[in-house]
């Protein structure tokens, strides 16, 4: 499942200072549906390269840290049990910072 | 709309927005859960922030305006949402950006990058004071001189200071800021928790300084730090500045190793009342408001002592002291002894002999956590 992964407010310089990642993801084992729980520990595993603790707090993002699936709240989507598609467009800005 | 058919498994997708009942919700606002559009969460943002304008009466026709423009997303999105509502409902502000440049080298550049840009994109004057400007040093130079460890003091009391001394030379009418709910809820608590009554008192009023020189104005105060990120991603502004925020959060300042950050530092402090708010936050999104009126409800009891609130001999800016934290710093700095002011002052320029016996031995330690490296100041 192709997937284009953006990182902003901050959290980009958690993984190499990209903002955009275009991935490759693979459908969990025995199941028909990839949610946003999977794909959290996915990223968190294979994009974040340090200061995870800074992305995610339990199995969910750090409070603070704002998820957008193709450009809509995933506060209205389900949360970690959002659906996601082949070509989805997922956004996660952190807010936790000064400005 | 186009995704909407495709997407209609997802659980809340079908739905429509609450307040048009026509186009699918992009957004649950946290101030009231409603579930709402694109179209709709820009016109109630807006709409809001004109009401809290014209309800506190924050400006008079004519006035000139500085925004203090950190390049971050507070200031970014108010100086758009400002210079916006000044059109729409002839509000006949002189609008300006202002920013301090600390003279940090490859700190505040990103960021004032930003400021430049807003410049063209809304059309708004800036002026940049730096450091040198106001106080004739740069935050290299007092590294330079005092060293890595107690640099924070100065950059946190200068920083205080230096959007007010900003805006006396500019000879503006109003300044105001980019604090929001979640800014001023954060500072409600950290007021509780260090006891500061004096400052629990004025921290949540809209409008700071009204007998001084110039005010200072919050138009974000009751404006989720959630929508305030939000706003730009759905209207794809130039939003490339958030990345200097969390620069400032990975490595405050100088600290050499990030990860040597002390958890004892007043920074992390203030780190923790905001991870506690946005804990809040998740479990009911009013908390903030709600913290926000807790805080505008306290009354001190008219027999409780304040400390008096004088002004500086020197610069005149507010000070409880013969001469404020700033001029101490500055004095140190200017005569070749960069630790006066820093820690427990001996023999310094305020008499603290006298008053040592009075305070406890905390207090000379409090009254420099509590100026943090952070830009959030009350």
């Amino acid at each position: 499942m192709q997937l284009t992964l953006e990182f902003g407010g901050g959290l980009e310089l958690l993984c190499d200072s990209e903002k955009i990642h275009k991935v490759n993801v693979d459908l969990p084992n025995g199941e028909d549906d990839l949610t946003m729980k999977h794909l959290l520990s996915w990223v968190r595993t294979n994009v974040i390269k340090e200061r995870p603790e800074m992305f995610m707090k339990g199995d969910t993002v750090r409070p603070g840290v704002l998820v957008l699936v193709n450009d809509c709240d995933w506060e209205l989507s389900g949360q970690l049990d959002t659906t996601i598609e082949d070509k989805d467009v997922i956004v996660f800005i952190s807010t936790l910072h000064g400005g | 709309m186009e995704a909407s058919e495709g997407k209609s498994k997802k659980p809340g997708a079908s739905r429509l927005c609450c307040l048009c009942n026509q186009r699918r919700p992009v957004l649950k606002r946290p101030k009231t859960l409603q579930q709402i559009c694109r179209e709709c969460f820009y016109e109630v943002f807006e709409e809001e922030i004109h009401q809290v304008i014209v309800g506190n009466r924050l400006f008079k026709s004519g006035e000139r305006v500085a925004i203090g423009a950190s390049g971050g997303k507070d200031s970014t999105v108010l100086a758009y949402v400002l210079s916006e509502l000044n059109r729409r409902h002839n509000y006949g502000l002189d609008l300006f950006l202002l920013s301090i440049d600390e003279g940090i080298t490859g700190y505040r550049d990103d960021s004032l990058e930003t400021v430049k840009r807003n410049e063209v994109q809304y059309g708004l004057p800036l002026q940049i004071l730096s450091y040198k400007d106001l106080y004739g040093w740069t935050m290299d130079e007092i590294v330079k001189m005092i060293g890595l460890k107690n640099n924070c003091t100065f950059c946190g009391v200068f920083r205080r200071q230096a959007l007010d001394r900003g805006a006396a030379l500019l000879k503006v009418d109003k300044l105001v800021t980019g604090h929001n709910a979640d800014d001023i809820a954060e500072t409600v608590l950290l007021n509780i928790l260090r006891g500061d009554i004096a400052r629990l008192s004025r921290c949540t009023s809209i409008t700071t300084g009204e007998d001084g020189p110039i005010p200072r104005c919050k138009p974000f105060k009751y404006t989720y730090e959630k929508e305030i990120v939000i706003y730009p991603s759905l209207l794809k502004l130039n939003f490339d500045t958030l990345t200097y925020d969390i620069r400032m959060l990975i490595s405050r300042s100088w600290t050499t190793s990030p990860p040597n950050v002390s958890i004892y530092s007043p920074n992390a402090y203030r780190g923790f009342a905001r991870e506690f708010i946005k804990d809040l936050e998740r479990l009911r999104p009013r908390a903030i408001l709600d913290i926000i009126k807790s805080g505008e409800d306290f009354r001190i009891a008219t027999t409780t002592k304040m400390p008096e609130q004088g002004t500086c001999e020197r610069c005149g800016y507010i000070s409880s002291q013969k001469w404020c934290k700033a001029c101490v710093l500055l004095e140190g700095l200017n005569r070749g002894l960069p630790k006066m002011g820093i820690g427990r002052a001996r023999g310094g320029v305020n008499g603290d002999h006298k008053k040592e016996t009075k305070k406890p031995p905390a207090s000379a330690a409090k009254s420099l956590e509590s100026k943090q490296c952070g830009s959030l100041d009350f």
